[in-house]
């Protein structure tokens, strides 16, 4: 017998975001469901509602056409809904067994018992990950374990108590292709034990493979529900898209000139396979790419942040040789990073010490003395080109919006005055009205004639800004698009695997 | 899959009303010390002598020097605790290079100071190549070079006219004018002289902005350009040298390497660093503030003995010192 679960009218917002308006959600045991929507869309927020983790949304959530309450974790499980986020790592205790990590919930709350009995905690494990057809030894160390076994023994954690329905949260992003295939096999053996599983993923073709029905979001808003078979992949992106948003990128008309930074068969030691790609002078090349596809990696091996295994880096015909970020700014590269208060400012100092950090020798003279005064006087410059909402340049930047921060991020390197600038999701967390000043900005480097590299996961800024597009997917390039003869639809198309 | 970001949109602040805390925070420390001198010259008027306060000042110079060797480690967010047996391997090398070899002030002083900076290299190696976090690693070369400082000395108190194993006397001396390093005035000059050099390098060079920035975020600073690890040795060398330069002062003030004579320095010196960093609402360490830690300690310790405290019980009270001042900057982090 199949039991439904159903979500109604859901909304929860957040300072200053609505999360979630009025979404809708439907599903029933024995089917893998799919969730999908960009980036920001909501589909995690909405799951994360459905397994307890917020209190504060509105609507209803119906199990078997029972209304139910869900305020906490706890909640969610005792009517056997159970997650399994995308960050294996901090769901497992690393330096205990997998039986003891399976069996956690059980060995946590013992009740009245004072001794563990180990053999019964290895066997009840092996017994669930056998019902599983999983071959994992229950001694092994979690440490030891690949990701997708990770994933494993999660699941089983999660089956060992009440589960009608499993949600899996990204579970492919990080797994190479055989593993995705042996996931996929738990999905489907789950199945038949009719088990519903919701199944977030942002890659299409195997959303196609392994679901049966779909639901669309955008923007935290539910789009369409419908059954696999009678949709198809293209549809699903339209879907995703929806309208186009207004228009917020400015159009310089700029002469492009030669080529500045060639990159050649540039490997890293982790995600980045074969990467070929050229920028020329007053050119914003766009990464298009969906989150986990490397675009961060190459980012970071460009500017020397990340090993390199093989490759070469060409700026004007000229090979460089970068191991680490240092040699990278010394040969006039800048990198505005993706993990903007963990790596792109310096949140306890102040304003005028990040804008002239990567850039200090301008600012000091004998015996590496610093000169206050022009530092000063080159802060309160940059603070008023950029529009910097602050106080003063005394103030210390993590009293300040993210909006502002990211201007700060990107203030340093103007200073510093490099020939190629990368830029890492720089509009993530940033606020309408600052993301049109950093368009700009990024425009008026171009128009400065700079290369311009711009990596984002935001096709609609990537089509808005940039004049030519690399698509990666899995650490590869792998198609080279005009811009002004692609579209969304394809840049998705090509982001989510297709071919 | 990111979701919404619920975007820090702080408000910038601009609080004008007084906060108590923060008034406290601020000018805690130096209203501590004054509270103090008032008590003490209350209790017993000599206290307040001429000749005391120089007393208590040359009994904090050789803290105070160690003490910001651990500031320079503190700035790029690193920990040395090896400065203590370090202070104590340059105090036994330099009298020994007196008493046993016959080798003037010069060569003592260099061999003292090139030992040191072996060690801060070592540190430095294995904390920024080898990844061990500096608390455990400096832990360990604390033991280690305690040890070599005693197997060097085998175990016995270097003097002047000392009785070698062999049975003869020691015939080196130790030079006029490496004993006056210990004397006042120069005692108090060269703290002083290391306190305001330091100070300067940290708030007014290049180099100094680049640890604090290494200290504040080392990914961002990374990403900066900002050589990191060139800094982090740099950082380890300085604070061996200048726990190097204790060595040699206690040396020059004691006439003799005990065993383990620079050990009971370091439990201070930290305490001094931490209790630095709120001086002046500084909120990180920083070389003034480690004075002013100093001198509180040294008041203290100084001022509890006249009141007849007994010196074994100081411990009670500099540790106390130091938790007060821990949590007054971690409490303030939050």
């Amino acid at each position: 017998m199949a039991i439904t679960l159903e979500m109604k009218n859901i909304s929860i917002e957040f300072p200053g975001v609505k999360a979630l308006d009025n979404v809708d959600f439907k599903t029933e045991t024995g089917e893998v469901h799919a969730l999908i929507g960009a980036n920001g869309a909501g589909k995690s927020t909405l799951m994360k509602v459905l397994s307890g983790a917020y209190h504060h949304f509105t609507g209803e959530i119906f199990l078997d056409g029972e209304k139910i309450n869900i305020q906490s974790p706890k909640d969610a499980q005792d009517y056997g809904i159970q997650i399994v986020y995308q960050e294996v790592d901090t769901a497992l205790i690393p330096y205990l067994s997998v039986g003891e990590n399976i069996m956690l919930n059980e060995t946590v709350n013992m009740g009245k018992k004072t001794f563990m009995n180990w053999k019964e905690v290895h066997r009840k494990a092996a017994d669930i990950l056998k019902t599983m057809n999983v071959d994992v030894s229950t001694r092994k160390l979690a440490s030891e374990l690949t990701l997708a076994e990770k994933q494993m023994v999660l699941i089983a954690r999660s089956l060992l108590q009440e589960c009608k329905f499993l949600i899996l949260d990204e579970p492919t992003a990080p797994l190479s292709n055989k593993e995705t295939s042996e996931l996929f096999r738990i999905v489907r053996e789950l199945k038949k034990q009719n088990v519903g599983v919701i199944f977030i993923s942002h890659r299409l073709p195997e959303l196609f493979e392994i679901c049966d029905e779909i639901t669309v979001m955008r923007n935290g808003q539910f789009v369409i529900n419908e059954q696999i078979a009678q949709t198809s992949q293209n549809k699903v992106v339209e879907h995703m898209l929806g309208r186009k948003l207004e228009d917020q990128f400015p159009k310089l008309n700029v002469e492009i000139g030669e080529t500045v930074l060639e990159v050649k068969g540039l490997h890293d030691t982790g995600k980045i396979k074969n990467m070929n790609l050229e920028v020329k002078a007053a050119e914003i090349v766009g990464l298009a790419g969906l989150v986990g596809a490397g675009k961060t990696e190459l980012c970071k091996a460009l500017f020397g942040a990340e090993k390199v295994k093989s490759g070469e880096i060409f700026l004007r015909g000229k090979k460089l040789k970068i191991n680490t970020p240092y040699d990278a700014v010394k040969q006039g590269m800048a990198l505005v990073p993706e993990e903007r208060r963990k790596e792109g400012v310096l949140v306890t100092e102040t304003v005028a010490t990040n804008l002239t950090a990567a850039s200090l020798k301008r600012f000091s003279g004998v015996f590496s003395f610093l000169n206050f005064k022009a530092e000063k006087q080159k802060a309160a410059e940059v603070i008023t080109s950029l529009g910097i909402k602050t106080p003063s340049a005394e103030t210390k930047v993590q009293n300040l919006s993210g909006g502002n921060q990211q201007k700060v991020a990107i203030g340093k390197w103007l200073i510093a005055d490099a020939d190629v600038y990368v830029f890492d999701e720089p509009t993530k967390g940033v606020d309408v009205g600052a993301k049109k000043d950093i368009f700009e900005l990024i425009s008026g480097l171009a128009q400065r004639g700079k290369a311009v590299i711009y990596a984002s996961c935001e096709l609609s800024e990537i089509i808005g800004i940039t004049d030519r597009v690399y698509v990666i997917y899995d650490g590869e390039a792998v198609k080279e698009l005009d811009t002004n003869s692609t579209s969304e639809e394809e840049l998705l198309f090509y982001s989510t695997g297709g071919k | 899959m990111s979701e919404p970001n619920p975007a820090p949109d702080l408000p910038v602040k601009k609080t004008r009303t007084f906060d108590f805390f923060d008034f406290l925070y601020k000018y805690g420390t130096i209203l501590t010390i004054f509270i103090l001198v008032a008590v003490f010259a209350w209790a017993n008027p000599s206290f307040i002598q001429t000749n005391n306060l120089i007393s208590i000042l040359r009994s904090i110079s050789i803290v105070t020097i160690i003490a910001i060797g651990i500031t320079i480690s503190l700035s790029v967010n690193g920990f040395d605790l090896s400065v203590g047996s370090v202070a104590s391997l340059s105090n036994a090398i330099v009298i020994s290079m007196f008493v046993w070899f016959s080798h003037n002030t010069l060569v003592a002083i260099l061999s003292a100071i090139a030992a040191s900076l072996i060690v801060g290299a070592l540190n430095s190696f294995m904390i920024v190549k080898m990844k061990i976090p500096d608390m455990l690693m400096t832990l360990a070369t604390m033991f280690i070079i305690q040890g070599i400082a005693l197997t060097y000395t085998k175990g016995a108190t270097v003097s002047q006219n000392m009785v070698m194993p062999d049975g003869t006397f020691a015939e080196g001396t130790i030079s006029p004018f490496f004993a006056k390093i210990g004397q006042v005035p120069w005692i108090i000059l060269i703290m002083v002289v290391v306190v305001i050099a330091v100070h300067i390098f940290l708030t007014y060079t290049k180099h100094g902005r680049y640890m604090y920035v290494i200290g504040g975020n080392q990914e961002a600073a990374r990403l900066s350009g900002i050589p990191v690890n060139k800094y982090k040795i740099a950082a380890y060398l300085l604070s061996a040298l200048f726990a190097s330069i204790g060595g040699i002062v206690l040396a020059s003030r004691i006439m003799t390497a005990e065993i383990n004579a620079g050990a009971p320095y370091l439990m201070d010196s930290v305490a001094a660093a931490f209790i630095g960093f709120s001086v002046l609402g500084a909120g990180k360490p920083n070389a003034f503030g480690t004075f002013v830690g100093a001198v509180l300690i040294g008041i203290l310790a100084n001022g509890l003995v006249m009141m007849s405290v007994p010196y074994y019980a100081m411990d009670i009270v500099k540790g106390t010192v130091l938790a007060f001042a821990l949590a007054l900057t971690y409490y303030k982090q939050k």
